[in-house]
């Protein structure tokens, strides 16, 4: 790996942060763990794992990284946010505790734990836009969706609309905005790089100016 | 199990999901909760998940008496007070409360040595279940039969309701230590092995490549202040359950807060140190010499 290549850090307060660390140098780029506002002043880019949203959300404050990290995405830091952290880079958290606090990386309101509890999660295959080489394996655990998306807002998969899908069918869970990318599910957790080679991509582009 | 083996439907209760699901928890605390008011106190206080019990370890060794799975309706009402996930405990080898556990709806089902067993032979067949299983081990055969069986994660047994670490310190380094015996050893010695650990061959020889479990490694049983949780991830647990620890202790909101940050800061002794800081009375231990052989948890099963 290039000594001055792009560094894509890791947020390591809580969740399958070295799952995404794997799956980062897998896709040749450099990765850090990042608990500290010095740390992610140091990275070019940001991983949200999957993990418990309101554990992260309250260890984001509790060690002053909430503020420095939706300044960093203001000014238009590479994000990507699996599961628990597309719920953090989002506007609106529909199903949260009264006190969960948000990034506002998306222009969306997601609904927490919306395909129910663990004995509803489930493995799926999704078209993905963007994503050459055929559908993507998705595993969704006690997983959200993004119930309202604004118009900037650009969907990238949904749950397909087949009948055992039921209420689910339908509902929008890999989007992008700008250079912000979050999935409902957990690409980290099979073998298949592509959604995190998609994400590399944005961060390698972003250096030259636009992250797409 | 697979539900579902059409691939353009949903699969679910696959493995990947059962022990994915373990993955998200890695990094952070489970806490015993007895009432929808202590589980509140648990989320507020960060935890990944809360385990749902009518009475904590502690109170089941001093009052005695046979310990069951606990009332459907005592979970229900805490799965209706918090939004993160929700374990219980059915006995060793007590199907029938894990097929009730799965029917309520829980997240999660610890097979646990704290219940009193239901069978001393076998345990659940795990793989019959939608909904994963974590169970308790003293060493890395029991971690693998565990596994075997469907285990989607392990954690160390400890000495349940003791506040006492030294038995959690004792099964986590000879899992440890059995794994890095394991990756140094000669294709043709990993057979010898199985048979020693009393676990399949196959297995063996995934945790000999991989260097690490198939499944996520949390510790439990007699952890009690920030730094025994923060000793227990240096020694290479995952996440930590608390039992008695938090709820049998003067502060338990401050408490719990301090664990949970020891936790994720847990190779960051300044931290430690600060989150340590005026916690008020930890809960009072009970030295292992002093428990008869057969007050000892975490002989039960095999």
């Amino acid at each position: 790996m290039p000594d001055n290549g792009p560094v894509v850090g890791v947020l390591a307060l809580q969740g399958d942060v070295r799952e995404h660390q794997r799956a980062v140098s897998e896709c040749g780029l450099r990765s850090a763990l990042v608990r500290r506002p010095a740390e992610l002043a140091e990275v070019d880019a940001l991983i949200l794992p999957g993990g418990e949203s309101t554990t992260i959300s309250r260890l984001l404050v509790a060690f002053d990284l909430m503020g420095p990290l939706r300044a960093r995405l203001a000014e238009g830091m590479p994000a990507y946010g699996a599961c628990a952290g597309m719920i953090l880079l989002s506007r609106e958290i529909l199903d949260g505790t009264a006190d969960q606090r948000t990034l506002a990386g998306l222009d969306v309101v997601v609904r927490r734990n919306a395909f129910g509890r663990q004995v509803d999660s489930f493995e799926a295959d999704l078209e993905f836009e963007g994503i050459p080489g055929g559908t993507v394996r998705a595993v969704f655990i006690r997983a959200p969706w993004v119930e309202r998306a604004g118009s900037g807002v650009e969907v990238l998969a949904r749950v397909p609309e087949i009948p055992a899908a039921g209420g689910a069918a339908g509902r929008i869970v890999a989007i992008r905005q700008g250079c912000v990318l979050a999935t409902a599910f957990h690409p980290e957790l099979t073998g298949d790089r592509r959604v995190h080679q998609l994400f590399c991509e944005m961060v390698r582009r972003s250096r030259v100016g636009a992250c797409r | 199990m697979q539900a579902d083996n059409s691939s353009i439907e949903r699969q679910i209760g696959t493995a990947r999901v059962k022990r994915g699901m373990a993955e998200m928890l890695k990094g952070g605390v489970i806490m015993d909760v007895v009432t929808p008011v202590q589980a509140r106190i648990a989320e507020d206080a960060g935890a990944v998940a809360v385990m749902a019990l009518e009475r904590v370890p502690a109170d089941i060794r001093a009052q005695g008496g046979v310990a069951r799975m606990s009332d459907p309706d005592m979970i229900a009402s805490i799965m209706e007070a918090v939004s993160i996930p929700v374990m219980a405990k059915a006995r060793i080898g007590h199907f029938v409360e894990a097929q009730v556990l799965q029917a309520i709806g829980v997240d999660y089902i610890d097979e646990s040595e704290v219940l009193t067993p239901a069978d001393e032979a076998h345990h659940i067949d795990k793989f019959a279940f939608t909904v994963p299983f974590v169970c308790g081990a003293t060493n890395l055969g029991e971690a693998l039969r565990r596994i075997s069986e469907g285990a989607a994660m392990i954690r160390s047994k400890g000495e349940a309701g003791t506040g006492n670490v030294v038995e959690a310190t004792r099964h986590m380094r000879a899992i440890r230590t059995a794994i890095r015996s394991l990756t140094t050893m000669a294709s043709e010695e990993l057979s010898a092995a199985a048979k020693e650990l009393a676990a399949p061959l196959e297995l063996v020889r995934e945790v000999a490549a991989a260097g690490a479990l198939p499944v996520v490694l949390f510790t439990a049983g007699g952890i009690a202040t920030p730094a025994d949780a923060a000793m227990m991830m240096q020694l290479g647990a995952q996440g930590v359950f608390v039992g008695s620890g938090i709820f049998k202790s003067g502060d338990p909101a401050k408490r719990a807060e301090a664990i949970v940050k020891a936790t994720t800061f847990h190779d960051d002794p300044e931290m430690v140190a600060k989150v340590s800081r005026g916690l008020g009375e930890p809960m009072v231990g009970i030295n292992l010499g002093e428990l008869p052989d057969g007050q000892r948890l975490a002989q039960r099963g095999w």
